[in-house]
């Protein structure tokens, strides 16, 4: 991610700043969750907040309350000339799709979904490679032999997370255990850090020392119970080692925030791409993350190991099975 | 007139114009302590949800919805059942319309869908509401609390559904493929060349939401069932004395009321998302609450209580949108603040008006 943002910081040196700033105006569409969901919605947040120190250019951005409310936003914002409009969660395609053949002017993006325009640019991740890294540490950092997962709502996106970090964990240790739990089937499922804990503590109890997690608010709840119960967690899209230092085994890191900048900045260098963006370990879209907060969990024995698989995915050399591309996980 | 007693003007006019006031000067106290101007907010809200054809239609749009999901907690007042289970006979309900459309879109008109995606919506929101109705006729089971639990039941079948059985092939999304013009309403801008509605998905589920206040009205009102169904709610014992089946009542009245609230899918599944899809309630069933309460359970208040909510939505969503500082969760507080005043505190100022009507009334009997 480093190098996105060093990239991304010489193309704006190169061009002087202010020529396109008044013209030039963009803005972001949350998803349900809204704006302050500590997790998904809150990266992009921080990717545009970001952009606007780094810039001085003011962005607009909207928070939904209902689906009828999608398109209409972006309308909006399109009719204000504002572009690039870039759409958070999967669950705006239909609506992406919509108003972008009606503004073919506008720059659109979405992260976590392929729409085929010209104008629009969509962002995917590979949650696998990074769940499936982080599995690894789990699996190497167990004393037990058994791990947990905790996903937030029960949908195809977390199971991928849940398959990627499965394969991880087998990766490293064959004999592992590993307990699933999904907090829920409704979007409260996103927002319910009781219950996370409780699934956490469950886990617990049936052995496992390590949870990961990929339940946005729900999260925390579980990051707590693991620093209450003296195990250890892991956390999702934001970097979450600081929320309990010693007690987070290290973070899957979604750089939503990374897109977003990257987006904004395009546009307004006019680099802009349209099309395909798929944002894996070797783009630095998913990465894990080690900080002060976490070195002393992590041995230099399983650093070179995760290293090694991180080269091994760039490389092709392990294929990290995606969940998304047969609907079923094998392990 | 006997005391304690006002004109009928006020009890329908001005009772619920004074609430609404109250309502939108404490809004206007949380928007100056947010550092914004109240009357500013007002006219972005009314412009936004009043002002132009598109932001009629959505307020409209929103109605339809608020229409049947009011009807349904209504007709359940009447017998003097809360059902607050419409969330999810709503997104049962979604179930039924969707399977109508999936099934036909490809070879019929979309007039010839619609009969049997209204009858799948009714059928399966009816479904939903049935068993908690027959365990509150037979069992006692307090119908508050089934139609509650069988939100979030139906939440969990909906996504089971959505996610492993009916969701596209390779798609990430949890819903269906999207339909075909044969599953689609036409919306009322293409209906009547005459009004422009802009973008705004008002359809011709408003017609049948006009339809279906007729229907509950002439039910409730002019059949022997709503004469059975109104003694029930207003004394069961009495009602049962007089030879009504408690039975039979409660769980026809709870079938009428969960068809009712499985018809608001037709306006978002047939109407304007043209695709079944996870959570599109998103809180209409819950509104419908406040609706019947505002719309004291009639069909033509209820019909009013849905414009205002749906001028809530509309307007609050551009106000949002001009004022980035009031967020959607301010949205909320105000629409809480309409539902306190004109549903809970609906008798406060009540007891202030039969006085100063008896003093205007002794003091023109004097005059006189």
């Amino acid at each position: 991610m480093k190098k996105l943002f060093m990239l991304s910081a010489a193309a704006a040196m190169m061009m002087s700043v202010g020529a396109m700033a008044e013209d030039f105006k963009p803005a972001v569409l949350y998803d349900l969750g809204g704006k302050f969901d500590k997790s998904f919605n809150e990266a992009a947040y921080t990717g545009a907040q970001k952009f606007k120190e780094d810039t001085g250019i003011e962005y607009r951005d909207f928070e939904i309350q209902n689906d009828a409310q999608r398109e209409q936003a972006m309308r909006n914002f399109a009719k204000r000339g504002m572009s690039p409009i870039v759409a958070i969660g999967f669950a705006q395609a239909n609506a992406v799709e919509k108003v972008a053949k009606e503004f073919p002017d506008i720059q659109f993006a979405i992260v976590d979904m392929v729409v085929d325009l010209p104008n629009v640019r969509s962002i995917v991740f590979k949650e696998h490679e990074g769940s499936y890294i982080v599995g690894m540490l789990a699996a190497m950092a167990s004393e037990t032999g058994k791990v947990g997962f905790v996903g937030g709502m029960d949908i195809p996106l977390i199971r991928k997370f849940a398959c990627g970090y499965k394969q991880g964990v087998m990766a490293a240790n064959a004999q592992a255990e590993i307990f699933e739990n999904m907090t829920g089937t409704t979007g409260a499922a996103w927002n319910d850090p009781v219950k996370g804990g409780e699934l956490a503590k469950s886990q617990f109890d049936r052995g496992a020392d390590i949870v990961y997690h990929a339940a946005g608010g729900t999260g925390i709840g579980v990051l707590q119970a693991a620093a209450d119960a003296g195990k250890l967690g892991i956390g999702v899209d934001s970097n979450q080692n600081g929320l309990h230092p010693g007690s987070v085994l290290t973070s899957m890191l979604k750089r939503v925030d990374v897109a977003v900048y990257q987006a904004f900045e395009d546009a307004k260098n006019d680099i802009w791409t349209s099309g395909f963006e798929v944002l894996g370990l070797a783009e630095g879209g998913v990465d894990w993350a080690l900080d002060d907060n976490n070195a002393p969990l992590i041995s230099d024995d399983m650093k070179a190991a995760v290293e090694k698989a991180s080269a091994g995915i760039i490389s092709g050399e392990i294929v990290v099975h995606d969940y998304m591309s047969d609907q079923s996980c094998p392990f | 007139m006997s005391a304690g007693q006002l004109p009928r003007w006020v009890d329908y006019g001005l009772i619920p114009v004074l609430n609404l006031v109250a309502a939108f000067l404490v809004s206007g106290l949380v928007v100056i302590l947010i550092g914004e101007s109240p009357i500013e907010a007002v006219q972005i809200l009314l412009w936004g949800s009043l002002g132009f054809g598109e932001g009629i239609g959505f307020t409209l749009f929103y109605a339809t919805n608020f229409i049947f999901t009011g009807l349904a907690v209504a007709v359940a007042f009447h017998a003097g059942l809360f059902n607050i289970g419409g969330e999810g006979q709503a997104y049962i309900g979604g179930l039924g319309v969707a399977w109508a459309c999936l099934l036909l879109d490809h070879y019929v008109p979309w007039w010839v869908t619609m009969p049997l995606a209204v009858a799948g919506a009714a059928l399966m929101g009816a479904a939903w509401a049935f068993i908690p109705a027959w365990l509150q006729a037979t069992r006692g089971s307090h119908v508050v609390i089934t139609t509650i639990m069988f939100n979030f039941i139906a939440a969990s079948l909906m996504v089971y559904l959505l996610v492993n059985v009916m969701s596209e092939p390779g798609s990430m999304q949890p819903e269906t493929r999207t339909f075909e013009d044969g599953g689609r309403l036409p919306f009322l801008n293409d209906m009547m060349p005459w009004v422009d509605f802009g973008t705004a998905p008002v359809n011709f589920s408003l017609i049948l939401a006009i339809l279906a206040c007729i229907a509950v009205w002439l039910i409730i009102w002019r059949t022997r069932l709503g004469y059975e169904i109104r003694s029930f709610g207003a004394n069961a014992s009495a009602a049962v004395y007089a030879g009504i089946d408690p039975v039979r009542t409660i769980i026809i009245t709870m079938l009428i009321s969960g068809a009712l609230a499985g018809m608001m899918a037709i306006n978002e599944i047939m109407g304007s998302q043209h695709r079944l899809l996870i959570e599109f309630v998103t809180g209409y069933g819950f509104v419908g609450i406040a609706v019947a309460l505002m719309g004291r359970a009639h069909p033509v208040g209820i019909v009013l209580a849905a414009i205002l909510f749906g001028m809530l939505y509309q307007g609050g969503a551009e106000l949002s949108f001009e004022i980035p500082a009031i967020t959607r969760d301010m949205i909320v507080v105000i629409q809480g603040l309409v539902i306190l005043f004109a549903g809970a505190l609906e008798h406060m100022f009540r007891p202030f008006l039969i006085q100063a009507f008896a003093v205007g009334r002794g003091a023109a009997a004097q005059a006189g």
